[in-house]
């Protein structure tokens, strides 16, 4: 039973695997309400240092469109900020906090004005700085100099956490005139991503069809084409989640075919004098096919709360790569996922538990009453 | 009694053992009248079983004809065999074979439910074949929980749950100590006498000496009745 259990345990984890992180993704994209991004022709958001020149003017296309209900333009950068004798690093987000969507505020205020930073708690520790502190905040840094460029003082006024950040990623956030004013000239009227919120019930897709026809220098993702690419990079994922979940459907199938032949073998006088007392073949084989749905059954109610526990376990090892947003779940419990992996093990029990018991009713009653007989 | 309820004719039955043929019927002729009360005894291995198995619908011959209440049975398949057998033979083991996750109660009760009885006929009529057996106040025992003697006493009553024509029993005291064999005896003795025919294949001298009728074997044959 204990192998019936981890067999399906494993089937859930798999499951999970294969559609969690996708699902993870999906749910973490909506969770802000922006339905599109816009990145540099030929880009991810966020995948290189390239920018979109031009913010006000791509600003004002956007809002030509009735469909468009907010634009929310992020820039992205490296903020360095001298603690003690080292520097510490970290990613900066400037952005429009009315509209911006990549962090929640935890304690204290938003970037109202132009002083104004708010802070993770991986960058505040690694500060070992408080909500109220000024820090001396700049864009560049020299190592072999060891000297500063775009520094600017800046006031902690919130604590945040970044949605799409990771566990361990120092990140700040202040308007993004700010850190435009840091960046230099380069820099000005430029963003890392614009994210677009659509009015509701219109088409994201025909949306993002007429942006990429105004603004030829920008790749327009929605939900769903980001999933189409995040299925293409976690297509590893899920093959391998299949197989494996294969598999342990196969042992699966293998331990209760196993424990229904061994059970049927120990009652094979049961069974014949079944047979001559007028059971049916269907009968009998119907009851041992049962005993098989139940052996598959328990084991995977044990096995529920077994692959339950591993999967947070796993997912805690896995979720701990660099880089990954600490929203992003590997396995992630869906109550479909759970009712897929009960479909499939009560389906192996059947077909698990039909050969066996048909081989058993099917026994030359005679024969076998006289084996048992000597036995 | 009146009529005959069994009829062999030069039955035979050989069996493939290993290489060798073994003959365990060797053309076996009978009769068994309505309500009779037979017993077939006869050394280990001279095809007392074997001759039981036909009568029983169990195990076909290899050649003669078998009939039960002037059927043929020799020939059936397997589906018209289970049919028959549900509606018509009682069978007693000398195991009891009785389900284990089942109490006497439905364990009496599973051929009726086979043979479609409606639930509430199947259970009174199980409450009084186990009243009739002496089991009254042990219905909802498991079989876990009686004694052999108890055991057997429910296994005779799920043999005549579907008022069969022909009980037949297979050793049904060799499991049991004499004195609880000597109830099985006189359990079978009165059931003879409110007019079940039985058939008892045994090498209990008491069981077969309550018999109307023997029926001596050897090397396949009768060899006296």
């Amino acid at each position: 039973m204990l192998g019936v259990a981890i067999a399906a345990a494993m089937l859930l984890d798999m499951v999970m695997l294969a559609t969690g992180m996708r699902e993870s993704f999906r749910e973490l994209l909506l969770s802000r309400g922006f339905e599109l991004r816009l990145a540099p022709k030929g880009t991810l958001p966020f995948d290189t240092d390239a920018t979109i020149p031009g913010v006000s003017a791509i600003t004002e296309v956007l809002r030509r469109n009735p469909d468009i209900r907010e634009i929310s333009p992020v820039m992205g950068a490296s903020i360095h900020i001298p603690s003690g004798n080292r520097d510490v690093s970290g990613s900066a987000l400037g952005v429009d906090p009315s509209v911006q969507g990549d962090y929640e505020l935890l304690s204290g205020r938003d970037v109202t004005t132009a002083d104004a930073i708010v802070v993770n708690d991986y960058l505040l520790n690694q500060l070992h700085a408080r909500v109220g502190d000024t820090l001396n905040a700049a864009t560049g840094y020299d190592p072999q100099t060891r000297t500063y460029s775009g520094q600017q003082k800046l006031v902690i006024t919130g604590r945040v956490s970044f949605i799409y950040g990771a566990t361990e990623q120092s990140a700040a956030a202040m308007r993004r005139e700010t850190l435009e004013g840091m960046s230099g000239k380069d820099k000005r009227d430029r963003a890392s991503l614009f994210m677009v919120r659509v009015r509701k019930g219109a088409d994201a897709e025909r949306v993002r069809d007429w942006i990429e026809t105004q603004l030829p220098n920008v790749t327009a993702i929605s939900i769903a084409t980001a999933l189409a690419q995040v299925d293409a990079r976690l297509s590893y994922f899920r093959q391998l989640a299949i197989i494996l979940g294969a598999v342990s459907l196969f042992v699966g199938f293998l331990l209760v075919t196993t424990l229904v032949t061994v059970s049927v073998n120990e009652r094979a006088g049961e069974i014949a004098v079944m047979r001559a007392i007028g059971i049916s073949k269907a009968h009998v084989v119907q009851q041992i096919v049962i005993e098989g749905v139940g052996i598959s059954f328990a084991g995977a109610i044990l096995g529920l709360g077994l692959g339950l526990v591993t999967a947070r376990y796993l997912n805690t090892i896995l979720s701990a790569f660099p880089g990954l947003p600490m929203a992003i779940d590997f396995f992630l419990f869906q109550p479909r996922s759970a009712w897929s992996a009960l479909a499939l093990l009560i389906a192996s029990g059947i077909a698990a538990g039909v050969y066996p018991a048909w081989r058993a009713a099917s026994l030359p009653i005679a024969e076998t009453l006289r084996r048992e007989a000597i036995a | 009694m009146s009529g005959t309820i069994v009829s062999l004719h030069a039955a035979r039955r050989d069996y493939a053992l290993g290489a060798e043929r073994v003959h365990a019927l060797r053309g076996v002729t009978l009769e068994v009248a309505r309500g009779d009360y037979v017993a077939i005894v006869g050394p280990s291995g001279c095809g007392k079983s074997t001759l039981l198995n036909l009568i029983g619908v169990i195990d076909q011959p290899t050649s003669g004809t078998v009939e039960i209440a002037g059927k043929r049975v020799d020939a059936m398949s397997d589906r018209e065999a289970t049919s028959f057998r549900l509606h018509n033979i009682g069978f007693v083991f000398q195991r009891f074979y009785l389900m284990p996750i089942l109490s006497a109660l439905e364990n009496v009760a599973l051929p009726m439910a086979e043979a479609k009885v409606a639930r509430e006929t199947r259970q009174s009529k199980a409450a009084d074949l186990l009243e009739y057996v002496g089991l009254g106040d042990r219905q909802r025992h498991r079989p876990s929980e009686l004694s052999g003697g108890e055991q057997q006493r429910v296994a005779i009553a799920r043999a005549l749950a579907n008022g069969p024509l022909l009980l037949l029993a297979d050793e049904p005291t060799g499991e049991l100590d004499a004195s609880t064999g000597a109830q099985i005896i006189s359990l079978f003795r009165r059931l003879n006498d409110d007019g079940t025919t039985i058939v008892v294949v045994t090498h209990d001298e008491d069981l077969a000496s309550a018999a109307r009728r023997k029926i001596h074997m050897r090397d396949g044959r009768v060899v006296g009745a």
